[in-house]
């Protein structure tokens, strides 16, 4: 099969991809995280 | 040309090698962006305050009106979900995302607009109409891929995706917050500075979700993936065309599955803090309320993925049993927990039920594809968000009419909630009669190997493929 009709994904694509949606939506659990724990206390 | 003919179906098509986890993140791009609408009420109060500043002023918008904007884009969102459901299916996820990113960054764009001009049917129309629209396009346009790529897991991957929707409060709470402290100064309170800078935000985040997503190409499967010889009893091998879905009593029994599920926790959901403390007046406070509202949407986001997940291995139909009857049990609860003054069992109650009526968001593709098959899944999907406009409607107006009923009859505030819970618990109830007469849909309603309505929109039917 010639390169051109692969399209093989790369662990770093996919590290990127998952990390560009992944680290702000962490950072926003977190936060959310920390202002829950006023629950308890 | 060039930009549209990239937007094409056909041009989306994953070549071999590509992972099918990349697409994900795509769905999750967009969902994370839409899912802002969860935190639209952050604008609430600088909004009434646009001329004022420090307080509202003569001529500054009341809460009430501002109230419209999030109604309207919910109205929105299950209307356009209903109406461009196939086109959508039919033109590719990547054309949607393109679309609902322009739509989205177009509604902050108009509405920062009306900000400035100070004229609020701009904001009806700019995040309303046009976002509302956005809502309802990017929030079907990856369900159809995901349940493609992923045959063998398709409950979980669309609750990834529809798990992003829930979260994107998380960010854009902070993040609106944070904005509008940089933009502010003594004469001006930086909502439409905010408005510009989160649109362009969004559109940029969306639209790399519309370039990296990918549809798998015909005939594709995942590795070692082998497709069930014998077809199970509730999961059809047959396609059933979007029109003629809405003639089968399985759509609208999930519809009133689905709508009935939402409506017992929207109404919880948008009032949890004012129950929580006047239900345990002295324990909770405002500041400890407010943790339990960010908890409620911790669980509301994790019920997404755990119970779509949890679908894969139970089964759809099982699952709404488990919200039917589990919910069932914990709205009958909440009553004496209050009498008892449980905190924590208050808090356990509500946590499970609002991770239920995330649940029951993003278990309901894959209960559709199960129903009638992958070929208009996202279509129909979207003409069953309509229930979810209903639910908004019916959940908010149950809660606060009867506790307001209760409290002018003389009935103290801390029980002023019990008649709702029981209502909520008589709701699953109904909801559990719907479930229950779930069947198979009838071979009728199947699309035909030679159905020109697939031909029309370049698919094959199931049993052409088969």
């Amino acid at each position: 099969m010639s390169k051109q009709n692969q399209e093989g994904t790369t662990t770093l694509q996919l590290a990127l991809a998952w990390g560009f949606v992944g680290i702000p939506l962490t950072l926003g659990v977190l936060q959310t995280l920390i202002n829950a724990m006023k629950l308890f206390q | 040309m060039g930009l549209l003919s990239f937007l094409d179906r056909k041009h989306t098509v994953a070549k071999p090698g590509f992972s099918r986890w990349m697409v994900p993140p795509a769905a999750l791009c967009v969902h994370l962006c839409i899912g802002q609408a969860y935190a639209l009420s952050v604008f609430n109060l600088p909004m009434t305050k646009l001329l004022g500043i420090s307080q509202s002023a003569p001529g500054d918008w009341k809460l009430t009106e501002l109230g419209w904007i999030f109604s309207l884009s919910m109205l929105f969102l299950g209307g356009s979900a209903a109406v461009f459901g196939r086109w959508v299916e039919d033109g590719g996820p990547r054309r949607a995302m393109f679309t609902a990113g322009c739509l989205w960054a177009g509604g902050f764009f108009l509405s920062a607009i009306g900000v400035y001009l100070h004229t609020l049917w701009l904001i009806y129309i700019g995040y309303g109409v046009i976002g509302g629209c956005a809502l309802g396009i990017g929030y079907i346009s990856p369900v159809s891929t995901l349940i493609k790529w992923f045959p063998d897991r398709p409950g979980m991957a669309t609750g990834m995706a529809i798990m992003g929707f829930g979260g994107g409060a998380f960010i854009a709470s902070p993040l609106s917050v944070w904005l509008m402290s940089k933009f502010s100064t003594p004469t001006h309170v930086g909502v439409m500075e905010t408005f510009v800078v989160m649109g362009a935000i969004y559109f940029c985040f969306m639209m790399v979700g519309a370039v990296i997503v990918r549809v798998p190409a015909p005939g594709w499967a995942p590795e070692g993936y082998v497709a069930p010889k014998e077809a199970a009893r509730l999961i059809t091998r047959n396609d059933v065309f979007v029109y003629d879905a809405l003639k089968t009593p399985q759509f609208w029994l999930i519809w009133w599955v689905l709508c009935l599920n939402v409506t017992a926790g929207i109404g919880v959901l948008g009032q949890a803090s004012a129950m929580s403390q006047e239900m345990f007046p002295g324990h909770i406070t405002p500041v400890a309320a407010a943790g339990f509202v960010g908890l409620m949407s911790l669980f509301n986001m994790g019920g997404r993925f755990f119970w779509a997940s949890t679908s894969d291995y139970i089964g759809r139909r099982n699952t709404y049993f488990v919200f039917m009857v589990l919910g069932f049990f914990l709205y009958c609860t909440v009553p004496y927990t209050g009498a008892h003054g449980s905190v924590v069992g208050f808090v356990c109650c509500f946590l499970i039920i609002i991770s239920m009526y995330g649940g029951g968001f993003s278990t309901v593709p894959a209960y559709l594809k199960d129903m009638f098959g992958t070929r208009y899944v996202g279509a129909i999907h979207g003409l069953l968000l309509t229930a979810w406009s209903a639910a908004g409607i019916f959940g908010p107006v149950l809660v606060n009419y009867i506790r307001e009923y209760n409290v002018t009859h003389g009935v103290p505030k801390a029980q002023a909630y019990n008649t709702t819970m029981y209502i909520m618990a008589g709701l699953l109830v109904v909801g559990f009669i719907c479930n229950f007469l779930v069947k198979a849909v009838d071979a009728r309603f199947h699309m035909k190997a030679n159905d020109a309505r697939a031909k029309e929109s370049g698919a094959a039917p199931a049993a052409a493929r088969a």
